[in-house]
């Protein structure tokens, strides 16, 4: 099932039913730089999907397609069916609220509390009153162990917490797709475990599709039910971690073993 | 050198057609519903209220400066009843509106310029974007909307502690009492005096804005940028409150030609 190439990759999902993401020949150049070349993926509901690369392959720029902060210069981008490439406004912001981000370093609002950096997404959404949002706050932040810090500002969290502020928050409506960019970037590795348990946690409750950038490999074998590997703004390889493992690319092969340890 | 100087004038023409756009983009949003009150009434505390405590103690001072001038100006002719008028004159038509727009070009548009940029920087409004919340809308509008609102009021207020500065000087000098000196101020003042004038800071109050969150949204280069996009925000603000206060006031003049003594 492994398959590494030089050409785009477009994959069926398991069920043969709607992807959750599909990115159809995508292509976005910065510049003369093109970063993502004519890229086509999908992902099924409910995977763990783990995007590897080296550092300027494109990875993050890709996540922000799905969620529609950048545009690409050709091709499509779908989540649950609505093409995000193509919207704007309300029907853009609507799709928007069915996907949480988990930036690279957290990105919470400096000028309001770490309970409602959580409770943001819930005033601006929902018709909950302000006691139900609260406690609704509450809940997200005790699933990521910081139930004691609602009040605390973000700046006086440490960058472990503020990330799992930041999950918080990108889980505060339940979205259907959670994308995560790079959760282990900044962190020690016990911090880094903790992350990524939280993730493991949370993909095991199932309903939610996880897409996550990492270099970190433990990771990625953690998470991801299947794994990409971008190189020059294409698919390299594509498949489970042991189909990755198992690849002839010299570049995958490094990849995947370099980093065996964590 | 001629050539550079080309490529400068054009840069500059480039950035002022962009800030324009910007500029025009938020007087539309500003009376497109949904409105963000709450966030408006924020930014009228942060950015007007914030400021009020300054700009009466500058007009204090300028009060008591102006008064010590036309003093010396006035005794020459033997004219000194008229110092609370000629006081009140130039602060109401010229000093008043114009010191109020500088100092708060210094203070409001340094930190929208600051505040924005580090937001940009460290994915704040990308995040923003993330929670389907429109980031022009939520930061640029409201900040436009506050800044219009605050100025003639933070004017008026510079204005009144200016002639309080002026009375404390000439009451200190030949110990005038107070209901005489604002007799003497206000006769002849009136409305075509103070409402054009007043009026007019509600377009410093749009510039400061707009060039400082213009600034702040397209920062680069991380704190770096973060430094420059405030210099920046207090440069072009005051250049900009400078400029079209020229045209401003030819314009008061055309139509009104009583304020030009006509």
């Amino acid at each position: 099932m492994s398959q590494t190439m030089a050409a785009p990759v477009t994959r069926q999902t398991a069920a043969g039913g709607d992807p959750a993401v599909r990115l159809d020949h995508v292509t976005k150049a910065f510049g003369t730089r093109k970063v993502l070349d004519d890229l086509s993926l999908d992902v099924a509901p409910g995977c763990g999907f783990v995007i590897l690369g080296r550092s300027g392959t494109g990875k993050s720029v890709l996540l922000r397609h799905i969620i529609g902060l950048v545009r690409p210069d050709s091709g499509r981008v779908f989540v649950g069916g609505s093409e995000v490439s193509a919207l704007a406004g309300p029907e853009l912001s609507k799709v928007r609220q069915s996907i949480g981000f988990l930036f690279q370093n957290a990105a919470l609002f400096d000028s309001i509390s770490v309970g409602e950096n959580v409770a943001f997404p819930m005033r601006r959404h929902t018709r909950l009153g302000d006691a139900e949002i609260r406690e609704r706050a509450q809940q997200k932040l005790a699933a990521v162990g910081l139930d004691r810090e609602y009040t605390k500002m973000p700046a006086a969290l440490s960058g472990g917490m503020r990330k799992r502020a930041g999950l918080a928050r990108a889980m505060a409506l339940d979205p259907a797709v959670l994308l995560v960019d790079e959760p282990s970037a900044g962190l020690d590795p016990i911090t880094s475990d903790e992350i990524d348990s939280l993730l493991f946690e949370l993909k095991g409750q199932g309903g939610t599709t996880i897409i996550v950038v990492t270099h970190n490999i433990p990771s990625a074998r953690r998470l991801g039910d299947e794994l990409v590997m971008l190189h020059e703004g294409r698919i390299l390889a594509q498949g489970t971690a042991a189909e990755l493992d198992r690849s002839d690319n010299e570049m995958v092969q490094a990849f995947m073993q370099s980093q065996h340890s964590g | 050198m001629l050539e550079r100087a080309g490529r400068l004038v054009v840069s500059l023409l480039a950035a002022a057609g962009d800030v324009s756009i910007f500029g025009f983009r938020a007087i539309r949003e500003l009376f497109t519903p949904p409105y963000e009150l709450r966030e408006t009434v924020r930014q009228l505390f942060e950015l007007g209220l914030r400021s009020a405590p300054l700009i009466a103690v500058s007009g204090m001072a300028v009060g008591v400066v102006l008064s010590m001038h036309t003093r010396a100006s006035l005794e020459r002719f033997g004219a000194e009843s008229m110092i609370p008028a000629g006081l009140a004159i130039a602060l109401v038509r010229e000093t008043g509106p114009l010191t109020c727009g500088l100092l708060l070009s210094g203070r409001i548009g340094a930190g929208i310029g600051a505040e924005l940029g580090a937001m940009r920087v460290t994915e704040q409004i990308d995040a923003l974007e993330a929670s389907a919340v429109d980031a022009f809308r939520y930061l640029v509008v409201t900040r436009v909307a506050a800044c219009i609102i605050a100025l003639p009021i933070l004017t008026t207020i510079m204005n009144f502690a200016g002639m309080i500065g002026g009375f404390l000087a000439e009451t200190t000098t030949t110990g005038m009492p107070l209901p005489l000196y604002f007799n003497r101020a206000f006769s002849i003042v009136d409305l075509t005096d103070y409402v054009p004038a007043t009026v007019k800071t509600m377009v410093f109050g749009f510039i400061i804005a707009t060039i400082s969150s213009y600034l702040g949204f397209t920062t680069e280069s991380g704190t770096e940028g973060v430094g420059r996009a405030s210099t920046r925000a207090v440069v072009f603000s005051s250049i900009g409150i400078i400029v079209a206060n020229v045209v401003l006031v030819r314009l008061i003049f055309f139509i009104f030609p009583k304020a030009a003594g006509g």
